[in-house]
């Protein structure tokens, strides 16, 4: 088992970071009542450990027994049925699933699943929770259309569904949803709390940590726990008992971009354009998403500029972004920023060494 | 449906309205209406104004008033943007029902006047096309229906059906007005406010009402029944001024590896990038020392980002191209770059 997986937190109780709010969501789920939630932070903040914390919370051990189970359904929409398919993760008291997955007919997805769904209510004899969760994940890649749906559903069925929304940026959710639920905001860990957990694991493996050694784990992690862990286990892996000064493997696609990038300040030629493609396009068959290598390329590039170039790239890195996500190809988008920052950079050279 | 359990009621729904007479602060349409109940003529309304001023309140209300009770599920048809409502739907189901024909019968005390009412919610969601098809159903039923459109911004109205209706606009609460309804729930519900923590409401929820109370729920299912306003801070999701300050005056700075930084901040932090625009919106607005021109260029920006936002733009970047910006407008640099070939 990942170390990832082996630690993560099972109880509210026995969170690590953010234990206040595990507190406070604690307090609301004691109380009988729950409202619907939406957590959003950036990935690696421990949203979803949260989330499964507070269901287990909720519902005693058998929220953790989960099926998976890819099913089916059949939507009638107007003059025709469309089939959609769907991984659901499923226990007696929540459903889990990525409404986004299903493309362009998300809108039916959260108009006919939920609505069926949050009809059939869960039989209980204790009569205590009358009501199912259903966690919903990446809301803010859902179309406006079924985030508009999705509203009154909310309102409709809350005596007996509650709904928990996970998604990274809260602007990509409209506000009447955001109006709807209470908003819990997990920030990224500090370095310093990537560290008491490093440390933690490092005691329960009982392993020797030489001091400093986790905050440099910390400090490549880029705030990620998730990452943090990884790297950890991936050390570990590597060489053991640590050494003071044992390098910390990069990320081979970062290590990737940056040669990128150096490729580029080297040289500003149509030739050195068709090597850099080349290079894109084998980040991108690894399923390395574009918007992340752009933003990456950025960053290695505005390492290496003087402050009045960085704002003029800074811009148009932006500017292609956008593009690409408007876009079908971002191959053609990646390539016009590396087009554009060639240009940018060989009028900077020749305008000051002429 | 099982009984609601009345604690999970939201407190929007248990405080809302339920007569036309109790609707804050929309003096015009209350007017109307109170002599609708009274004439039972009715002509087609169309209510618009930013959310949480009570246009789905006012409507439920007087439908309720008109039908009572018994008649109301026969008489009322209520779609939003939650059911389809395609040009289909419009075609079949708003038609047919628009098309039966019903007598007057007074009935418990309730006018019940001889027309149906078909409120559709949130009509500004509707396509133009199914719009369109509305125009001929709305003439020639007119005698047995009546068509209540709610809609936030009415310029997303086609114009033959905005001409068919009575228009109402729906005014952002004053703070008095919404203060009161406050103090009144907080009453009922044994709540805890001090005049401080009632002015931060005020001013967070920007005059919608629903807002305001959903916040004073989720502070009151956190923090138990005394709320400070630092608690209705963090119950909100805004940000902290702080983070804003700190991100202006990196810019303030000039420095772009400072702002770089605090733009990274901004983003580990999880704090949504729309709001943080808004926000450092109105700082730069405010700002006494910082010139039209600087100002101009800054908003100018600010607009051009929360319209990539809306389009799916990376977070990070369009902040720190805002941030960039900021500097270049601050520090008087020239707008244009130099090496743009």
């Amino acid at each position: 088992m990942l170390w990832v997986d082996k630690y993560r937190p099972k109880t509210l109780d026995k969170v690590l970071i953010h234990d206040d709010v595990a507190q406070n969501l604690k307090k609301l789920v004691t109380e009988q009542d729950c409202p619907h939630l939406l957590f959003y932070g950036p990935p690696g903040s421990g949203k979803k450990t949260l989330i499964m914390a507070l269901l287990r919370q909720m519902f005693g051990p058998s929220a953790d027994k989960v099926k998976v189970e890819n099913k089916t359904w059949k939507v009638d929409a107007g003059t025709r049925t469309i089939d959609i398919e769907l991984t659901t993760l499923l226990s007696t008291h929540h459903v889990e699933m990525n409404p986004a997955d299903a493309g362009f007919q998300d809108r039916y997805v959260v108009q006919e699943i939920i609505k069926e769904m949050a009809k059939n209510r869960p039989l209980d004899t204790k009569g205590k929770k009358s009501f199912k969760v259903l966690v919903l994940n990446e809301v803010d890649k859902l179309s406006r259309e079924a985030q508009h749906s999705l509203r009154r559903t909310m309102e409709k069925y809350s005596s007996s569904c509650r709904l928990i929304l996970c998604c990274n940026s809260s602007s990509k959710v409209t506000e009447a949803v955001r109006s709807r639920c209470l908003n819990v905001r997990i920030s990224a860990p500090t370095e310093n709390e990537i560290v008491r957990v490093l440390e933690f694991i490092g005691k329960k493996e009982g392993l020797q940590l030489p001091p400093g050694f986790a905050a440099r784990i910390a400090e490549k992690a880029n705030r990620s726990l998730r990452r943090a862990i990884l790297l950890f286990e991936t050390c570990r892996v590597q060489q053991y008992p640590f050494t003071h000064n044992q390098a910390i493997p990069p990320m081979d696609w970062e290590e990737y971009v940056s040669e990128i990038a150096s490729d580029i300040m080297k040289e500003q030629s149509p030739k050195r354009l068709f090597q850099v493609r080349g290079k894109l396009y084998e980040l991108l068959t690894n399923c390395i998403p574009p918007e992340i290598i752009l933003k990456r390329l950025l960053y290695e590039l505005l390492k290496k500029l003087d402050s009045e170039l960085k704002h003029e790239v800074s811009f148009w890195a932006a500017y292609y972004e956008h593009r690409m996500c408007l876009g079908q190809k971002a191959i053609f988008h990646l390539e016009a920023f590396v087009a554009k920052f060639m240009s940018i950079y060989k009028g900077f050279l020749i305008a000051t060494f002429g | 449906m099982a009984p609601l359990l009345q604690s999970s009621q939201p407190w929007v729904e248990k405080y809302r309205p339920k007569q036309v007479k109790d609707v804050a602060h929309q003096d015009e349409v209350v007017r109307v209406l109170i002599n609708t109940l009274e004439t039972t003529n009715c002509p087609h309304m169309l209510f618009y104004g930013p959310p949480g001023t009570g246009k789905t309140t006012t409507a439920l209300a007087i439908a309720h008033q008109l039908f009572g009770p018994e008649l109301y599920k026969s008489r009322v048809l209520e779609l939003n943007a939650s059911d389809d409502r395609g040009i289909n739907v419009v075609r079949t189901k708003i038609k047919d029902f628009a098309a039966v024909a019903v007598g007057s019968a007074r009935q418990g005390g309730y006018p019940c006047p001889p027309y149906k009412i078909i409120i559709l919610d949130e009509a500004d969601s509707m396509t133009e096309d199914a719009q369109n098809a509305l125009r001929r159903t709305m003439e020639t039923y007119s005698k047995v229906t009546r068509f209540f459109f709610i809609c936030n911004y009415v310029s997303r109205i086609i114009e033959p059906l905005a001409s068919r209706c009575a228009k109402f606009r729906f005014k952002p609460l004053t703070e008095a007005i919404m203060s009161n309804r406050i103090l009144h729930i907080c009453h009922e519900e044994g709540l805890n406010l001090d005049s401080e923590a009632l002015s931060t409401l005020s001013s967070l929820s920007q005059g919608d009402l629903r807002r305001a109370i959903t916040y004073l729920q989720s502070a009151a299912r956190l923090f138990g029944s005394s709320i400070s306003s630092s608690d209705l801070i963090s119950v909100s999701g805004v940000i902290p001024e702080e983070v804003v300050q700190a991100l202006y005056s990196a810019c303030r700075s000039g420095n772009f590896d400072l702002a770089d930084k605090e733009v990274k901040n901004v983003i580990a932090e999880g704090y949504p990038v729309s709001l943080m625009l808004t926000q450092l919106f109105d700082i730069v607005v405010e700002a006494d020392d910082v010139s039209d021109e600087q100002k101009a260029r800054i908003c100018k920006k600010l607009a051009e980002a929360d319209k990539c936002l809306v389009d799916g733009a990376d977070e990070y970047l369009q902040l720190l191209d805002v941030a960039s910006n900021t500097i270049r407008a601050l520090c008087n640099l020239p707008q244009e770059f130099s090496y743009e070939g």
